[in-house]
């Protein structure tokens, strides 16, 4: 099908782009790679009355190292944060998992940034984020605003961004040396995953991320030693699941105590 | 800032195959409509319309995307390649054409064009690829003639990681 018409509107700064929310609130939305809003409005699931393109925006196309964290601009797509070459070094669990993200042709064009502000529940790159405890940068006329990955994405699709902020970037903390694996169930390669498991292990502490089990990512802390078959089910319990076209609650709960342990001891190796 | 209403027709000015061409379109307007309908390079064909066929995959700038999930305001100023850029004027195929010919990696040809432009985009990063990261970009794909072994094979004939085939026009 073909989107409902909407104004169109490319700002060439941060501030044009926010001006445009300010004015227009709800009815604007922001497009970067559009590989999800786009497929919305082709299906008619969202009908905006503006879309704001930020990909022109230079100040958003940076990958830039600060303070112990990773930061990547809003107009950044995840072929090239996955071509960067610091990525395996730096941020290994996002390495890991990146391939798992779309095709190689929706990632020519897919943001970083657009993932976590689209909050999909069982998308990767929110899982990573939330993983690794990462931040969101949004930015209105009444200022910026950081917000920790789990303080942004409040359930399934749905953020704590306001009608008039813009997410201008992402922060990953980095974490070299650290052991990271990543594993996902999907109908097909490049499909949204049914359930992913993300893990980062350092010395005999492991932190375990959960996508596709609730409406956001859930993290949790384990040690060494600890019984994972054990653990790994009393969290399925926990975390339930839900139910859809592809998938049973239950099966979401199985795929968790299946998943679980063997991406934590292959973090822990 | 560029800003248009929903009813603008703005003239949209890409390089289409390395001609200059442009077209009035309106805001919604999706890319894969404007180069079919409105450029008139109907050889990009559009299957599902929601970025899963891959069938509209061109090249914006050199990177293979999906049209159908591209606005033709996005492409403004920028390079398009599609499929008819592959052969040379007189109809002589290139080689990733000839393997796909040699190589029964099509059979009613509505995806082809699309495949073309993703491993066109692909193989120029990673010449060499191995036959699991031919399987992983065809992923993006759907074709439902051919079982996809065909296509494996031709892309890996093109870049002479595998034999070529005998008994193909060429």
């Amino acid at each position: 099908m073909k989107p409902h018409p909407f104004d169109y509107a490319r700002a060439e700064t941060i501030d044009e782009a926010i001006d445009l929310l300010a004015e227009h609130g709800e009815a604007a939305r922001i497009i970067a790679g559009g590989q999800s809003l786009l497929a919305m409005l082709n299906l008619r699931l969202l009908e905006p009355g503006m879309l704001v393109d930020i990909t022109r925006i230079p100040e958003l196309t940076n990958i830039r190292e600060h303070n112990g964290k990773v930061e990547v601009g809003a107009a950044v797509t995840q072929n090239r944060l996955l071509a960067w070459p610091d990525l395996k070094e730096k941020l290994p669990l996002l390495a890991a998992a990146l391939p798992f993200v779309g095709h190689f042709q929706t990632r020519n064009k897919g943001t970083v940034c657009g993932s976590v502000a689209h909050a999909d529940p069982s998308s990767e790159i929110p899982l990573t984020l939330a993983t690794l405890e990462g931040e969101v940068v949004l930015r209105s006329r009444k200022g910026t605003r950081v917000l920790a990955a789990r303080e942004f994405q409040r359930g399934m699709l749905m953020t704590a961004r306001r009608p008039d902020e813009v997410v201008t970037a992402v922060r990953f903390p980095v974490h070299a040396g650290q052991r990271a694996a990543f594993r996902e169930v999907a109908r097909r390669h490049g499909d949204f995953a049914i359930v992913g498991v993300a893990a980062v292990a350092a010395g005999d502490k492991v932190k375990l991320g959960v996508g596709g089990m609730a409406g956001q990512p859930a993290v949790r802390e384990f040690s060494r030693g600890t019984d994972f078959a054990d653990a790994m089910n009393t969290l399925a319990w926990e975390l339930e699941g839900y139910e859809d076209m592809h998938a049973s609650s239950r099966m979401r709960r199985d795929l968790l105590r299946r998943m679980g342990p063997l991406v934590i001891s292959e973090a822990l190796r | 800032m560029k800003q248009f209403k929903r009813d603008e027709r703005p003239v949209i000015a890409v390089t289409l195959n390395g001609r200059r061409v442009s077209a009035p379109a309106e805001p919604r307007m999706l890319l894969s409509d404007f180069i079919r309908q409105a450029l008139g390079a109907t050889g990009t064909h559009v299957g599902c319309e929601h970025g899963v066929c891959g069938c509209c995959t061109v090249l914006l700038d050199g990177t293979a995307v999906r049209s159908c999930l591209t606005l033709a305001a996005q492409a403004d100023g920028r390079e398009l390649t599609t499929v008819e850029s592959l052969a040379d004027q007189d109809g002589t195929l290139n080689a990733l054409q000839n393997a796909f010919r040699n190589n029964h990696a099509l059979q009613c040809g509505f995806c082809t064009p699309g495949i073309l432009m993703s491993f066109t985009d692909y193989l120029r990063r990673n010449p060499k690829p191995t036959e699991q990261e031919v399987v992983d970009v065809l992923s993006g794909h759907i074709c439902r003639c051919t079982g996809y072994a065909g296509i494996v094979a031709a892309v890996l004939e093109a870049t002479g990681t595998a034999a070529p085939k005998t008994g193909g026009k060429s």
